[in-house]
C-alpha cells in the first residue's frame, strides 16, 4: 500500500516529446513507473522510443485513455499551455493529474482547480510541485528514485529539494509515500489530504510534514492533525530567518506582517504535539527516534 | 508585484472603474503643474508600498497650485518606515460624505477568489472584521463562473451599503472584476471608495497586485516595474535569470530549490548567532542548474561587498553535483584574482562521489567541502567572521 500511487498506476506524460518530459519520462521509467504513452496536441499517431519503450503520442487524453487504460497522468507542458493540458486531463476523467510545470499563473490554476472539484473525479497534485514516490512501485513526477527505498514513513512537504533532504537523511528508514505538494499559491493537494491519507494508510507508521513560509496551509494542517491524527507526525517549517516583504523563491513563500511566519507554524504544530525540528537533520533525528521508541 | 497607488489609479481608470483626478509628480515644480491643471485644491500623496503613510505625514492637503509645491517639497524625500518618496501623486480634491470598503483577492486556503465588502471604510479593514464583523461581506467567487450582475448585488447589499448607492457599488465591483481577471491580478482592493458630496461613488486610494507568473500575456505589465527600488545586485541577477533576494548579512547563500535554500538561510542564521554573523542573500539556482547557471551565481555573490564567506548547499535531485562542482571550478577560473572569499561547499545526491572527486581535484585554495549541511553552515559562519 501507497497513498495516491501503486504499483499498477498506469501513467500518462502529457509533454512528453518537449525536451523535459523526453527526459523525466526516461527517468520514470527507469525507476519502474508504468509509462503508457504521452499527450501532445497535433502529434497525435507518432510514437516515440524512450529506455527501449516504445510510447504511443495521442493528440488528447480521452484518446489515450481509450487506448492505454492509463489512470494518471503527469504534466510537464509549459505554462502558456499548462491551462488546457489539466482541462484536458480532467475531462477525460484522471483518477489523478500531477502537474510539474512551474510558473503557471494563478488565475488558470484557480480555473483548473476549481473545474476539477466542480467534475468531482479528478485529484491534482502541484502545480509547481516535483510530483510522488512510493519507492519500489511507482515514480510520478521528478523526485530522484535512488535516494531512498520503501519503508514505512510517509512525508509531505511544499518543497522538492527539501523533500529529497529529508529522504535522504532517513533513507535507512525508508518511505511508503513521499508528496512534493508544491509551493504556488493555489494547489490541488494540501498538507491536510496527504495527512488523512497517510493516517488512514495501513502501511505508514509515521508522519514528516515539511511546511514553509506564507499562508496558512500549516497552520490549518496542525488543527486537522489536533482532531484526526493518532499517528506521530515530526514537523520542520524553512524560513524562520526570512524577512518580511520578500517572495523567497516559492510564489507563495512570503511573510506579510504578522501572517505566514515560521514561529507561528511552529507553535501551531507544538500545539497539538507535532515536535517541530529546527533544522532538517534535527527533525530527521526527532522521527528517529520516535520510530526506535517503536521497535 | 505591488503598483502605486498612481500606477493603480491609471489601471482602475483604463477599466473604466471610476476614479478621481491624479497626476504623478517627481519633482515640487511637476506637482505644481499637476496642481493647476486640476484647479489648484489638491491632494499630495506620499507613494511608498507601504501602509501608513498618513500617520507619517505623508498625505496633505494643498490649497493651491504654490502649496501643492511646497507641500511636495516637504514630502519628497521622506523615509516612511524605510521606504524613501521618490515620488508624490497629485489627486484631485472632493468632498467626501461616506468611505467604504471593496475589495477581490486570491484566497489561498479556500482556492478561490474572495470579494471583501463593507460600507465601513477608511480604516484597517482587519479592524472592522475583528470589531464589527457584521458590517463585512466576505462572499467567495468560482473563478469559472465570476462575478454576474445579481452576485454583484447580493454581494453589495451583504456589505450593507445604503440604498442610494448600491446600483453605484455594484458598477464598481463589476469593473474591478473585469479589471481583477483582465489584469491577472491577485489583489484589488478600493479602500477608501467614498461618496463625494454630489452623490457619486469613486476609488479613492488603490493596492494593486498582479500575478508575475503571468507577464507572458502582459507586455505592457513591464511597463510597471519599479526599476529604482531593485537593488543592483539583484538587478544583475534578474538580467541573469537568477531567483535572488539581497539580504543583510555576511555570508552569500547558494542553493537549489526554494526550500532547501530557505532552510539553508535557517541554518547560516543558527550557526552565526555564535560569530555575530548572518545570510547576505537568498540564491535559488533552481532545479536543473547547469555549469553556467552556477557560475553566474557565484559571480553575483561574490561580487556583494558585504559577503566575507560563500556557502554552497546543493542536494542533486535532477541537479547533478559533477555539473554544479564544474560550474564552481569554472566559476573561480573565470573570475581569476578578484575570487577572494573562502567558498564552503556541500553537496550531496545525485552523482555525489565525482562532484566531490572534481573540486578536490581542482584543489583550489577557496574551496573547503563539509558533508553535512549542519557542519558546512557552521564554517561558512565561522570563516564570515574572520
Amino acid at each position: 500500500m501507497a497513498i495516491f500511487i501503486n504499483e499498477n498506476t498506469k501513467v500518462l506524460v502529457q509533454g512528453m516529446t518537449g525536451s523535459e518530459g523526453t527526459k523525466h519520462t526516461a527517468r520514470m521509467i527507469k525507476s519502474g513507473t508504468k509509462i503508457v504513452g504521452g499527450v501532445t496536441p497535433g502529434k497525435g499517431g507518432q510514437s516515440v522510443e524512450i529506455e527501449g519503450v516504445t510510447l504511443p503520442v495521442f493528440n488528447s487524453v480521452s484518446e489515450a485513455v481509450a487506448a492505454t487504460g492509463a489512470n494518471a497522468s503527469v504534466v510537464f507542458v509549459p505554462p502558456k499551455f499548462a491551462k488546457a493540458a489539466v482541462i484536458d486531463a480532467i475531462d477525460a476523467k484522471l483518477p489523478l493529474v500531477v502537474v510539474i510545470t512551474e510558473g503557471i499563473p494563478v488565475h488558470d490554476s484557480a480555473a483548473f482547480y476549481a473545474y476539477a472539484v466542480e467534475k468531482g473525479i479528478t485529484r491534482l497534485v502541484g502545480p509547481n510541485c516535483p510530483g510522488l514516490i512510493s519507492p519500489g512501485k511507482s515514480n510520478i513526477g521528478i523526485i530522484p528514485a535512488d535516494i531512498t527505498g520503501p519503508g514505512r514513513i510517509g512525508l509531505v512537504s511544499k518543497s522538492g529539494t527539501l523533500t529529497y533532504q529529508m529522504m535522504y537523511e532517513l533513507r535507512d528508514f525508508g518511505f511508503s509515500t513521499a508528496v512534493g505538494i508544491g509551493g504556488d499559491p493555489i494547489i490541488g493537494t494540501t498538507h491536510i489530504d496527504c495527512l488523512r491519507a497517510f493516517q488512514d494508510d495501513p502501511d505508514t507508521d509515521a508522519i514528516v510534514m515539511i511546511g514553509e513560509i506564507g499562508g496558512d496551509a500549516e497552520e490549518r494542517a496542525a488543527a486537522f492533525i489536533g482532531e484526526y491524527v493518532t499517528k506521530p507526525v515530526v514537523g520542520y517549517v524553512a524560513g524562520f530567518t526570512a524577512p518580511e516583504g520578500k517572495t523567497m523563491g516559492h510564489a507563495g513563500a512570503i511573510v506579510s506582517g504578522s501572517s505566514g511566519t515560521a514561529a507561528a507554524k511552529q507553535s501551531a504544530l507544538e500545539a497539538v504535539g507535532v515536535k517541530v525540528g529546527k533544522t532538517p537533520s534535527e527533525t530527521a533525528q526527532l522521527m528517529r527516534d520516535i520510530l526506535k521508541n517503536k521497535g | 508585484m505591488d503598483l502605486f497607488e498612481y500606477q493603480a489609479r491609471d489601471l482602475f481608470e483604463s477599466h473604466r472603474v471610476p476614479v478621481l483626478g491624479g497626476a504623478v509628480a517627481f519633482t515640487p515644480e511637476e506637482a505644481e503643474t499637476a496642481a493647476e491643471s486640476m484647479g489648484g485644491r489638491v491632494v499630495v500623496k506620499a507613494q511608498v508600498k507601504v501602509g501608513g503613510r498618513g500617520k507619517a505625514g505623508g498625505v496633505k492637503l494643498a490649497e493651491s497650485a504654490s502649496d501643492a509645491r511646497e507641500k511636495a517639497a516637504a514630502i519628497l524625500g521622506m523615509d516612511i518606515k524605510g521606504h524613501i518618496v521618490h515620488k508624490v501623486m497629485i489627486a484631485q480634491a472632493a468632498p467626501i460624505e461616506a468611505e467604504y470598503y471593496l475589495a477581490i483577492l486570491l484566497d489561498r486556503a479556500n482556492r478561490n477568489f474572495l470579494v471583501m465588502a463593507s460600507v465601513a471604510g477608511g480604516m484597517e479593514i482587519e479592524e472592522v472584521a475583528h470589531k464589527t464583523p457584521e458590517k463585512l461581506a466576505r462572499i467567495g467567487i468560482d473563478p469559472n463562473i465570476g462575478i454576474s450582475k445579481e452576485k454583484a448585488r447580493e454581494i453589495v447589499l451583504a456589505g450593507q451599503f445604503p440604498a442610494d448607492v448600491v446600483d453605484q457599488v455594484v458598477e464598481v465591483l463589476l469593473k474591478l472584476w473585469a479589471a481583477f481577471v483582465a489584469e491577472d491580478a491577485t489583489l484589488m482592493e478600493i479602500n477608501p471608495l467614498v461618496k463625494t458630496s454630489d452623490g457619486k461613488v469613486v476609488a479613492l486610494d488603490g493596492k494593486v497586485t498582479l500575478d508575475d507568473s503571468a507577464d507572458f500575456r502582459h507586455p505592457d505589465h513591464e511597463a510597471l516595474i519599479d526599476h529604482a527600488a531593485a537593488n543592483p545586485l539583484e538587478a544583475a541577477a534578474k538580467a541573469k535569470n537568477l531567483n535572488y533576494v539581497k539580504l543583510d548579512g555576511q555570508v552569500g547563500i547558494i542553493g537549489n530549490g526554494a526550500g532547501l535554500v530557505m532552510s539553508t538561510l535557517d541554518v547560516v542564521a543558527y550557526a552565526g548567532e555564535k560569530f555575530g554573523v548572518k545570510p547576505a542573500n537568498f540564491l535559488d539556482i533552481g532545479g536543473g542548474a547547469s555549469a553556467q547557471v552556477m557560475a553566474d551565481g557565484l559571480g553575483i555573490i561574490l561580487g556583494d561587498p558585504d559577503v566575507k564567506s560563500v556557502f554552497v548547499n546543493v542536494f542533486g535531485g535532477i541537479t547533478a553535483c559533477d555539473a554544479v562542482a564544474n560550474g564552481i571550478v569554472q566559476a573561480l577560473s573565470m573570475l581569476g584574482a578578484a575570487a577572494t572569499k573562502p567558498i564552503v561547499v556541500r553537496l550531496d545526491g545525485n552523482n555525489v562521489t565525482e562532484g566531490r572527486r572534481i573540486l578536490n581535484e581542482a584543489a583550489h585554495p577557496l574551496i573547503q567541502q563539509l558533508e553535512t549541511m549542519d557542519g558546512a553552515a557552521a564554517r561558512a559562519a565561522e570563516l564570515a567572521a574572520k
